[in-house]
């Protein structure tokens, strides 16, 4: 057991400090200024060789171990850059379940951050109860035709590609009549309506209106009706904080409040403090665990709650440390409210881990 | 960095953990039960755990073993000697099989007649006399008596990395109880019912118990590098890492043994249910090298 750098990741931590040196600068880290710049701080990350290290070589990885990520989440709070771009879950779910021409065509673009993509699993219908959606997709020929309304589409105005849901036989169990497809986002037949958050980011909340938009048939992921599946390895994966990355986010927004003090800390930014530190060393050691091979289990739901405990008393410490007068403070404490909500709420997490974890009658 | 357990801790854990189910008690009635605290007694010194410091191990593997005892509610000394066989290591006093004394009091000292105590820098042994007051039903405190005597002096250095590794012990012992009320909620929930159905399949129930496990994956996680960081790491930065563990594991287990009681619903307020028992234990481990959150400091790493 060993919490330090090998000497492989030591050069690798002192090779990404150095690129971070010259190249941090020029990218903001949040709100509409980051989307603005999004894509290019992807590919610049990825040019470097500091983004999709743990992916296979054959579609644009390096094959390292995951905790390969931590370094870099480390790195980039450290530096003041933006977040690593969060989009593992997708990765793994095309990488799971879609066929080798699928994988070879859209992996390397979604790795190196030159096609951009997006999610579109919810609807205003189909929150939790995600296989209640009722966005059709009717085979035509050699393509299928979309209709529908999805919402929580984060970033689909910036996107190229979009992993869509569909419903692609009404008569169907409603868990086997869903399909995945990857639907190309330039095209007639889509309506975008973004939301404005609570927060005032204005980017993050799509929605997506599928009015007669086509997809090929050969760019569904898996089989017909195989869809669920799809869903649920996506879905486990976009709750793991090892995933996403923002776990050192919430350390540098601690010792920013820190660094404004004026006094005595106050109880809740210790408290911040003390669980920041937790979800550091629990993405340590779940990222230590893949080395044992990557499990698509229901785990993630306890990552995914920790995270957001841990998110929402950096958003308390936050509004505690000023948010009725600093419209900053006032960001990362609305911001956080979302935490409970994104990727499944707090609530469903708390389901899977009672029935699927502990084994309690559902 | 790879912070997965060994193999051979892995065994280790689970040799603590056979022991504790065989022998432990297993209802509030069988703390009584001295002939099996007798046999406890018997396999815990075979098992030479109580000197696993001077033996060589790791804050980890100590951690482990107390962790599994707490969780099964381990009624013989063991916290107590294991930080007292550090402290002798550390000082070369010779003396055997001793509990530890924290100012007045020897501290897990049941059945034992010395203990090794640290004094600002200073190590010494003192004799131990009637128990004392404590509201932890598996362990007991007793006085310390006369004779006093200086046996050791420790450098700065060597007392900061036995402090820590107090820090790492209580804490595991928080955990461990923890862990088993949370257990011991978990079956429960799975077979009483009401309105025809298991208590677990009611979503109020069922997210309390999801909770307490999501807090005992973050405990596990910062305990695991607050043990490793009591051998590896700077003492002062062993001693931080110990505080920041303790405060969560703390406050976390509080959470999860009050819920074990609520779950348990009427028969949670009895006594003949186990679950005071380990909130008593997870409050006892908590006094004992107190840590308060106003300690905790911001310089984050």
């Amino acid at each position: 057991m060993d919490f330090r750098d090998s000497p492989e990741e030591a050069a690798f931590r002192t090779r990404l400090q150095d690129w971070l040196a010259e190249n941090a600068k020029n990218f903001p880290t949040s709100g509409d200024e980051y989307w603005a710049k999004a894509a290019q701080w992807h590919q610049a990350l990825y040019s470097g060789g500091f983004f999709g290290t743990s992916w296979p070589k054959a579609y644009g990885g390096q094959e390292l171990p995951p905790v390969y990520d931590v370094i870099v989440d480390e790195e980039l709070a450290r530096a003041g850059a933006p977040a690593r771009p969060s989009l593992g879950y997708l990765v793994i779910g095309l990488g799971r379940h879609g066929s080798e021409e699928l994988r070879q065509r859209f992996l390397p673009g979604m790795i190196n951050g030159t096609e951009r993509w997006c999610q579109g699993f919810s609807e205003p219908g189909a929150g939790s109860d995600l296989a209640s959606l009722t966005t059709t997709a009717t085979l035509e020929g050699d393509h299928y035709v979309l209709n529908g309304h999805k919402i929580w589409t984060s970033y689909s105005d910036d996107a190229d590609w979009c992993l869509v849901l569909a419903r692609t036989d009404p008569d169907a169990p409603r868990h086997k009549g869903i399909s995945g497809f990857i639907v190309n986002m330039h095209q007639p037949g889509i309506e975008q309506r973004p939301l404005p958050m609570i927060s005032g980011v204005t980017k993050e909340f799509g929605q997506v209106l599928f009015d007669g938009a086509t997809v090929p048939a050969d760019q569904m992921v898996g089989a017909p009706g195989e869809g669920w599946k799809l869903a649920m390895t996506v879905v486990s994966h976009e709750r793991e904080p090892s995933t996403l990355g923002f776990t050192a986010r919430y350390g540098k927004t601690v010792r920013n409040l820190a660094a404004r003090l004026d006094g005595e800390p106050s109880e809740s930014l210790r408290w911040a403090a003390v669980q920041t530190e937790m979800l550091r060393l629990h993405v340590r050691r779940r990222l230590s665990e893949q080395l044992d091979g990557l499990s698509h289990g229901p785990d993630g739901s306890l990552d995914k709650l920790l995270m957001t405990w841990v998110e929402q008393s950096v958003g308390h410490a936050s509004l505690d440390a000023g948010g009725t007068r600093d419209a900053e403070l006032l960001g990362t404490y609305l911001y956080s409210r979302s935490q409970s909500v994104m990727g499944g709420t707090s609530q469903i997490q708390k389901n899977i881990i009672a029935t699927r974890i502990i084994g309690l009658q559902a | 960095m790879d912070v997965r357990l060994t193999t051979e801790q892995r065994e280790l854990r689970e040799a603590a953990a056979r022991l504790a189910d065989d022998l432990g008690p297993g209802s509030v009635i069988d703390l009584d039960d001295a002939d099996r605290a007798a046999r406890l007694e018997k396999a815990v010194a075979a098992t030479g755990w109580r000197s696993l410091r001077s033996d060589g191990a790791s804050g980890v593997e100590v951690a482990l073993v107390v962790e599994e005892f707490a969780r099964g509610l381990v009624d013989v000394p063991f916290l107590g000697p294991v930080l007292a066989d550090d402290l002798q290591a550390r000082s070369g006093a010779a003396v055997e099989s001793v509990a530890l004394a924290v100012g007045g009091e020897a501290v897990d000292a049941r059945g034992l007649s010395a203990a090794l105590r640290l004094v600002d820098n200073r190590v010494e042994t003192t004799g131990v006399g009637e128990p004392v007051f404590g509201i932890d039903l598996t362990r007991t405190n007793a006085a310390v008596t006369d004779p006093v005597t200086a046996v050791g002096e420790l450098a700065a250095d060597a007392a900061q990395r036995w402090q820590a590794l107090a820090l790492v012990v209580t804490t595991a012992d928080i955990l461990g109880a923890a862990r088993g009320a949370h257990a011991l909620a978990c079956d429960y929930a799975k077979v009483r019912t009401q309105y025809g159905k298991t208590i677990g399949s009611f979503q109020a129930v069922a997210h309390l118990l999801a909770e307490s496990l999501a807090l005992i994956e973050g405990s596990v996680s910062i305990l695991r590098y607050a043990a490793w960081a009591v051998d590896e790491l700077d003492p002062a930065e062993a001693l931080r890492a110990g505080r920041f563990a303790k405060v969560y594991t703390e406050r976390a287990a509080r959470t999860i043994c009050e819920t074990s009681i609520q779950v348990h619903g009427g028969i949670g307020n009895t006594w003949e249910c186990l679950a005071h028992v380990f909130l008593r234990r997870a409050l006892t481990s908590g006094a004992l090298f107190p840590v308060s959150l106003e300690e905790i400091d911001l310089g984050l790493s």
